[in-house]
């Protein structure tokens, strides 16, 4: 390093870090309070919907099919439940609940 | 009845014990009746802050298991009157923590103290939980800097829905907010979040701002809790805090970089302490 690179490198703008440390912040936490005060009810009530249908009828754990879809402003509850054939029951058929 | 109060954070390191201590220590010079816990089980530390390592015989976990009593586990410091430090345990894990077992600790040093003072771990697990669950007051370490800021905010979402109070519905914990490690000259030159920034991201009251200092780990060496060390900037602020707590209105200080010293000093002078 030259003694011109010395005067160069001390010279060199530092961005103000701080700021954006506290801009980066305001928005996480923003987000994080929202999830503290609003209880998530989509697990409960996925639990509870197929909890309904299976007092119905007989359904395989393994063919229940659960997609949950968490957006900002609104989230998508989509449960395919896939109910017996028929040799054991009525013709196939399909369930579907959306919730949000 | 005893106040209890947590010293908590969310991330590590931020303080804790170091606060603890001091807090304690300077609650106990003021002639309050003061108890600090270490909740910190596996991990016992306030023990060598405090500088009474060498005395523990029992700890909390063999209280709460029945193999010591509490009076038999409690260490009386013997510089500052008025003051007792309950040890966490180094060998067990912190599932030997029950709730059962520190509501009746608390209890039964309720009778006897005014204030108890738990430093709680890191996290927000069970240990950390435990530390918070029975508090009235929580004074929340914070350093200056994204994670920390992030994790108090955690923290002071757990004391609003996870301690004792919350769960009854009775009056709120009360929040104090004690910056640690703040450096006047980084926030100067715009390299570290600023008070102001960090009130107005919180948003709870502040207890005191503790500028980062070379005597914290000076007086962890020697196992002398820092506000002992009045001629330190760190003891003197934790000394304002103190007061604060209990109700006096004092300026906040060492907020502004200290003034650099003229070259002459700094070519010929010496040290400055
Ligand atoms: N004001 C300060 N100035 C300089 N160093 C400090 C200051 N406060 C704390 N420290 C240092 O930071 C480190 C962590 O402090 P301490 O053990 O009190 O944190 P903690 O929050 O209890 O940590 P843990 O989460 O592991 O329990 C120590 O090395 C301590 O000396
Ligand atoms: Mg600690």
């Amino acid at each position: 390093m030259s003694w011109l690179d010395f005067f160069r490198s001390t010279r060199k703008p530092e961005p103000a870090s701080a700021s954006a440390a506290k801009e980066r912040l305001q928005i996480v936490l923003a987000h994080e309070r929202i999830g503290r005060t609003r209880e998530d009810f989509l697990p409960r009530l996925q639990q509870e919907l197929v909890a309904v249908v299976a007092r119905y009828v007989a359904i395989d754990p393994g063919k229940v099919a659960i997609n949950l879809d968490r957006g900002g402003d609104m989230s998508t509850l989509a449960i395919e439940i896939e109910l017996p054939g028929p040799k054991g029951a009525p013709a196939p058929q399909q369930a579907a609940a959306a919730g949000r | 009845m005893a106040q209890v109060i947590v010293v908590t954070s969310g991330k590590g390191g931020v303080g804790k014990t170091t606060t603890s201590a001091a807090i304690a220590t300077g609650l106990a010079q003021r002639g309050k009746k003061t108890v600090v816990i270490d909740f910190d089980v596996g991990l016992r530390n306030l023990d060598l802050i405090m500088g009474v390592e060498r005395r523990v015989v029992f700890d909390i976990v063999n209280v709460i298991q029945g193999e010591a009593r509490l009076n038999q586990a409690l260490i009386r410091d013997k510089r500052t009157e008025n003051l007792s430090i309950l040890p966490a345990s180094q060998t067990r894990d912190k599932d030997a923590l029950t709730k059962e077992g520190v509501a009746e600790i608390i209890e039964e040093l309720g009778k006897d103290f005014d204030y108890i003072l738990c430093d709680s771990p890191a996290g927000i697990e069970k240990g950390a939980l435990l530390a918070l669950y029975f508090a009235d007051e929580a004074i929340i370490v914070t350093n200056p800097e994204v994670s920390s800021v992030r994790d108090s905010d955690r923290i002071l979402g757990v004391l609003q829905s996870k301690s004792r109070r919350a769960e009854e519905k009775r009056d709120k914990v009360k929040e104090h907010l004690l910056v640690t490690r703040y450096d006047a000259n980084r926030v100067e030159r715009g390299e570290m979040l600023k008070l102001e920034d960090v009130r107005e991201i919180l948003a709870i009251p502040l207890l005191g701002v503790v500028p980062e200092s070379e005597s914290v780990l000076k007086a962890s060496n020697t196992g002398t809790p820092v506000i002992m060390d009045a001629e330190s900037v760190a003891g003197q602020a934790y000394k304002d805090a103190v007061g604060r707590f209990l109700g006096e209105e004092l300026p906040h200080r060492f907020l502004e970089p200290e003034k650099k010293p003229g070259i002459f000093k700094r070519l010929f002078g010496g040290r400055a302490a």
